[in-house]
């Protein structure tokens, strides 16, 4: 949280990126494809208080961005905007060039919520949690020999393959979001979009979370991500937009924004922030901002 | 045996009991699953208002009460969307104001009295009539048929309902298809157990399951069939211990749920050994002692 909001002191030294934010955030839209999600001056309001006031944001296709803020600084509610989850009570948004209101391709979206604790009330195995992630392509027809392998192959992408019957209330929290990753990206989604992966989750967990983002990328999945900081997936990041109050304060380049996620009083000596970036993902030696 | 068999009333009252031994489970798991164990109880004391009116209007009291049971699940459904404040408030006037309007309706039919509720709060599965059971297969199988044949859509939604929206299924109209359901299943319920122990039909079977059980597939079969075993033996011993069936069969379910949880502990202790172990079992050959220590330390995974 400290770190978060501390980027509104820190920015005096790029007056020209943070002072034109809302243009910012749709400038590297692809001609040709239209861009993942393209929300243009959001507004939202929970509980009649104003959560969202004017947030633009663009996901290119390909391309993989981060929300960054303070806690209630809007970013998951700018998740569940997108997810159409949370009505917008002005601006737009469009998902694949289409808007929201006539969108109905939600297999092309893949949805890892924040992992709550909170169990359901009858047990369920890891492969079933993960089915239910291929209904977003079945729908109301019986599940196929090919949907059976997609949930296996979802589970063998981040490495639970071997966990499949067993129930989920007695996995690890880093293990269960691997599940939730895994019942995303069952439907073999375009864009992947996260709610903070990498709350409470173990190294391994970050690791494998790294690797299948990277793999999901290289395929030219689009990914939206909301994180509290970039640790291990800092190299992954093409680009951070960072909240506050409901509105986009800055857009980043991962570089500066991984010094800003790391060392928000502007302290860090700048060899070493660049070297992490680099190094990010060496095993069992992760960014110091990892779990800080 | 045989000569039980030979009564009508009892081949129906077999039947039906058959019948709401597949059906309560097969619903009440979902509202376990939601942690709305309790709806099924509100649910029949609207069902009471049915069956009153069903005889202020000397209609069939089942089908009635499937109408009005029907739409308090709906209204439920509603405050649980839109009521997001004081839900559980609103939920208790509507459970109240349908136990007093089932008393008040039914002592301004001609001739009726309490009496004439006290074989559907407590049930009477032995008078179930001939006419009694068309309505209730035909209401058993529409039961089944949503409960089991969208179990993969209704358990995503019980499971996780922000992610079901997300994958772009109908959440909504499932939310109310699935409140019709278990409203026309405590309608069926009712003649076998009663309106005021209907709840325990849908919710005690599928808690005693999930004591012996690690996933939702396996939860629902073993939930039905120890719905199953319970409705008929509780049925049978009121018809040799001539008590009333639906206390027997509640009865016997709990103690069906005590003895399965007693079996349960020491095999979830032994599984939970094994889990922890790792499943290197079968790679622990001569320095066994040594290759487990290193595997619980270096390993949580088993990649």
């Amino acid at each position: 949280m400290r770190k978060a909001q501390a980027p509104a002191g820190a920015q005096d030294s790029e007056p020209a990126i943070a002072g034109a934010p809302a243009p910012g955030a749709g400038a590297e839209t692809d001609a040709q494809t239209a861009p993942a999600v393209s929300l243009r001056r959001a507004y939202a309001t929970l509980g009649g208080r104003p959560v969202l006031r004017g947030v633009d944001l663009t996901v290119g296709p390909g391309e993989t961005v981060a929300l960054l803020g303070a806690n209630g600084s809007g970013k998951s509610t700018t998740v569940k905007a997108v997810l159409g989850q949370v009505p917008l009570t002005g601006g737009e948004l469009e998902l694949f060039g289409t808007p929201l209101a006539r969108f109905r391709q939600w297999r092309r979206l893949g949805y890892v919520p924040q992992r709550s604790t909170a169990a359901a009330g009858v047990p369920a195995t890891v492969r079933e949690v993960v089915s239910a992630g291929r209904l977003a392509r079945r729908r109301f027809r019986p599940l196929s020999a090919a949907d059976k392998a997609a949930v296996r192959r979802a589970l063998e992408l981040v490495g639970m393959a071997d966990r499949a019957k067993d129930p989920v209330d007695a996995l690890s929290g880093g293990q269960h979001q691997r599940v939730l990753i895994a019942r995303a990206l069952a439907s073999d989604p375009e864009l992947l979009i996260m709610d903070e992966p990498l709350a409470g989750v173990d190294v391994v967990s970050q690791e494998v979370l790294a690797r299948t983002l990277r793999e999901q990328v290289a395929q030219g999945s689009s990914v939206l991500l909301v994180l509290h900081e970039l640790g291990p997936l800092a190299p992954l990041i093409d680009r951070a937009v960072v909240l506050r109050d409901g509105r986009v304060e800055r857009v980043d380049n991962p570089d500066q924004l991984h010094d800003l996620a790391c060392h928000p009083h502007g302290s860090v000596p700048q060899r070493e922030g660049a070297a992490k970036i680099e190094t990010g993902l060496s095993m069992g030696e992760p960014t110091p901002g990892a779990r800080v | 045996m045989t000569e039980m068999l030979s009564f009508a009333f009892m081949q129906r009252a077999l039947l039906s009991a058959l019948l709401v031994g597949i059906a309560a489970p097969a619903v009440g798991i979902y509202l376990v699953q939601r942690r709305q164990a309790i709806m099924g109880d509100g649910i029949g004391h609207v069902a009471l208002t049915g069956v009153a009116l069903g005889f202020l209007l000397s209609t069939n009291p089942v089908w009635m009460a499937v109408l009005v049971s029907s739409i308090g699940a709906v209204v439920m459904e509603l405050i649980r969307w839109y009521g997001k404040a004081r839900g559980d408030l609103a939920l208790a006037m509507l459970f109240y104001g349908g136990m007093a309007g089932g008393v008040m309706i039914i002592n301004l039919a001609p001739n009726g009295s309490n009496a004439n509720l006290t074989t559907y709060l407590f049930g009477s599965v032995t008078t179930v009539a001939a006419s009694d059971i068309v309505a209730i297969v035909c209401l058993s199988v529409f039961v089944l048929a949503v409960s089991l044949g969208l179990r993969r859509q209704l358990f995503a939604i019980c499971q996780d309902e922000e992610f079901a929206r997300v994958t772009g299924l109908p959440v909504r109209l499932l939310n109310l298809l699935l409140a019709v359901t278990a409203a026309v299943t405590v309608t069926v319920a009712m003649r076998v157990v009663g309106l005021l122990l209907v709840s325990a039909l849908m919710v005690i079977p599928v808690a005693a399951a999930q004591q012996a059980t690690r996933g939702f597939a396996a939860t629902l079969g073993l939930s039905v069939g120890f719905g199953v075993l319970v409705t008929l033996s509780g049925t049978v011993t009121s018809y040799y211990a001539d008590v009333p069936p639906g206390a027997s069969i509640v009865v016997l379910a709990i103690a069906l749920f005590a003895l399965v949880t007693a079996l349960a502990a020491p095999l979830a202790r032994r599984r939970g050994k094994a889990v922890a172990r790792g499943e290197e079992g079968g790679t622990l050959v001569a320095d066994g002692e040594e290759r487990r220590q290193e595997g619980a330390a270096e390993r949580p995974t088993r990649v």
